[in-house]
């Protein structure tokens, strides 16, 4: 036990944890087993980024007790703006640090048995779909140091799961509100959609503070069976000085499609995992990724679509802009097994650098073990073009104008794709706020 | 708005050091049009791009005048705002700006803060000119010129032109892979903008165009200077005899010339 002192925790504050919250035994197994794991297993290693000496572990408390937003009314201005004002369509649940607010479902869902709660109850009253899909096909325990942490301390999140045929046209969506950067934000969100259905999701990690000196450690599982179809998106917008590992990952069955929007806007140091596995033939990944760097800020965005499925489909787009001293790096993975024939996967990485002391790096990886495939890949870095610039310039426009118009068009395949008109209106502020 | 002259005087610029104007002089004032033809490589894209301030482009010597403002001073926004407009020859493509959002900020830049166009009248007039122009009112909701084809390209410059309602056009190479309908199309959307108080700057290699926009004075282009001036006649001859009669008459010798 003396290496683990290091740690502000031990196995006794995670049983005491789990008694508070009454799990269930298997849960609470799954915490210990995965703590014991923590010190044994190494940190993940993104691609052109040191996080050595990154703390993902430290923290001084567990968890708080916050403010309970339990109605619209008492939301913060800015938070209202995000959720869709019809309150009838409103599936809606809102977290404060680790305290769940808002849950709503509409009735009509209610009755097609689609379950939509926060985990840690979850946990307690769906335990047969938690204990079968929770860090079982996704995401293991048992990857690095940060998925076992995440297993062992996990605090809050939300599961969704989607009946077979159910198809919701109405968006879910979630917003975690953070402002207790002395506790982690260890969050976890499994999506189930169950075969043939139909289901779109957006979720905001939102910091209320400026500055704060913390750690977020957020894991997203969607699991899409077969022919389900997920749509993904996400708007993050921690703090400065949260160093943040976040990790998205989607499991596709046969003909199964999922498409991530990701809007990926933190102050903070940030490590981002996006990954998808197309595990059934003729399933399909298209994820794309928007990213503003600015001040001191290094961040690290891994963005893989393995294909095991013949006749897969897989198309990445990151576009990112970086600003001031801020590093970004891009890793783009397309990987076909072998066996995966008739599989296409494509990929196009793209940082517009808007300072001379920026740092960018994008870097394209094909990986390919099947002979009968397409595969294809773009990656640039570079300033904003100055044809583009004049064309603008020379119908009027001025020429910060200009840019901004340019890098608004350049983030644009993002910002279109999310599914709240609120929260898209709200990541064309942020990127508007950044990039100024 | 009245028109306003556009005067330049012995322009001389260079490109990545090269000079490819050698002494222009031009007057053009409101109300005519004017083109300049010339072969391949005598700087008529170089002068279009000159006045409108191609960061590439350096005025090494000579004056731009417009309406008695020195132009050589001014931002390349600036001068379209003082009343300047070119329709150019390769268009950029802008990805994630609607072609729409696009022509109303550029719009309201010219009216300026606290007298923005008003969305209706914006939208009245831009499918108004929109149908003129025989255009697929879809491509307002496209993005700026991605992915047109050269000829939607060269009409989307034309539209801006009629939108922006400016002084003077400069029009380098409107003409240049249009089919006969289209070239038909884009002259009737310059023909349109006729006033006392328009001007034009047409630039062309072919007399086709010529057929269709009649102007006040031709002017020959060659070496980087304007060696001769004339009516529409001239657009004839040229179209007729080509370029030769005019190199012998004035004992041009140029290496530079080409087809």
């Amino acid at each position: 036990m003396t290496i683990q002192t290091k740690y502000p925790f031990d196995k006794s504050l995670i049983e005491q944890y789990s008694a508070k919250n009454g799990e269930p035994d298997w849960f609470k197994n799954l915490r210990l087993q995965a703590f014991e794991l923590i010190d044994e297993l190494p940190l993940p290693k993104p691609d052109k980024t040191k996080i050595e000496r990154w703390n993902f572990t430290d923290f001084k408390e567990h968890s708080v007790e916050s403010d309970a937003y339990n109605s619209i009314d008492d939301l913060p201005e800015e938070i209202k703006s995000l959720i869709n004002t019809d309150s009838d369509k409103r599936n809606l649940y809102v977290q404060h640090n680790q305290t769940s607010g808002i849950l709503s479902l509409s009735n009509d869902l209610k009755k097609k048995g689609v379950i939509f709660t926060d985990l840690l109850t979850a946990v307690k009253e769906h335990g047969d779909l938690i204990q079968k899909y929770y860090m079982t096909e996704a995401v293991k325990a048992d990857e690095h140091r940060l998925t076992a942490f995440h297993a062992a301390l996990v605090n809050g999140g939300v599961f969704l799961y989607v009946p077979e045929n159910v198809v919701i046209d109405e968006p879910i969506q979630s917003i975690f509100i953070h402002d207790q950067a002395d506790v982690p934000l260890i969050n976890h969100v499994l999506i189930v959609a169950d075969k043939n259905s139909s289901v779109t999701y957006v979720e905001n990690y939102y910091s209320m503070n400026e500055k704060a000196e913390g750690i977020a450690n957020i894991i997203t599982e969607v699991i899409a069976f077969d022919n389900a179809n997920v749509k993904y998106g996400a708007v993050d917008t921690l703090a400065e000085g949260v160093t943040t590992y976040v990790n998205r990952r989607g499991y596709a069955g046969q003909d199964a499609r999922i498409e991530w929007a990701l809007g990926l806007m933190n102050d903070g140091n940030t490590i981002s995992d996006n990954t998808t596995n197309l595990i059934g033939d003729g399933s399909f990944a298209d994820t794309k990724s928007v990213v503003v760097g600015r001040g001191k800020q290094t961040q690290n965005f891994t963005t893989k679509v393995i294909h095991h499925g013949k006749g897969s489909e897989g198309f990445i787009l990151k576009h990112g802009v970086v600003k001031d001293e801020a590093t970004t790096i891009f890793n783009g993975i397309g990987k076909i097994e072998h066996g995966a024939s008739k599989s296409n996967a494509d990929q196009e990485s793209r940082l517009l650098m808007l300072s001379r002391n920026a740092r960018g790096d994008a870097n394209p990886i094909l990986l390919i073990d099947e002979d009968d495939v397409m595969a294809g890949h773009a990656a640039s870095v570079g300033k904003v073009d100055e044809q583009q610039l004049y064309y603008l310039m020379s119908r009027g426009i001025p020429k910060e104008e200009a840019e901004r118009l340019i890098i608004f068009g350049f983030l644009a395949p993002v910002v279109n794709q999310l599914p709240v008109e609120g929260v898209k209106k709200q990541l064309t502020s942020v990127i508007e706020r950044k990039v100024q | 708005m009245a028109g306003a002259t556009l005067v330049i005087k012995d322009l001389h610029v260079t490109v990545e050091d090269k000079e490819i104007l050698k002494g222009v002089n031009l007057e053009i004032k409101p109300g005519e049009f004017h083109a300049v033809m010339g072969p391949n490589g005598a700087g008529k894209s170089t002068l279009a791009q000159a006045i409108m301030g191609h960061p590439k482009y350096e005025v090494t010597k000579g004056s731009v005048t417009f309406d008695g403002q020195d132009v050589l001073e001014m931002e390349v926004d600036e001068r379209a705002k003082a009343g300047l407009f070119l329709a150019m020859q390769y268009p950029s493509e802008i990805s994630g700006i609607t072609n729409s959002e696009f022509l109303r900020t550029a719009i309201n830049a010219k009216r300026g803060e606290g007298n923005e166009i008003p969305l209706m009248q914006f939208i009245k007039k831009l499918d108004k000119t929109m149908e003129f122009l025989e255009m697929d009112l879809n491509m307002s909701q496209r993005y700026l010129n991605e992915g047109f084809s050269g000829g939607e390209k060269k009409r989307n410059e034309i539209l801006q032109l009629m939108m922006l309602e400016p002084k003077v056009a400069i029009l380098d190479e409107i003409d240049s892979g249009l089919d006969i309908d289209a070239l038909k199309v884009v002259a009737k959307g310059i023909n349109s903008m006729r006033s006392d108080e328009f001007s034009t700057l047409i630039i062309t290699h072919y007399q086709r165009l010529l057929d269709y926009i009649t102007p006040d004075f031709v002017h020959v282009m060659m070496d980087g200077r304007i060696v001769k001036s004339g009516g529409p006649e001239l657009a004839k001859r040229l179209e007729a005899e080509g370029y030769d009669w005019i190199k012998e008459e004035l004992g041009i010798e140029d290496e530079a010339v080409e087809q």
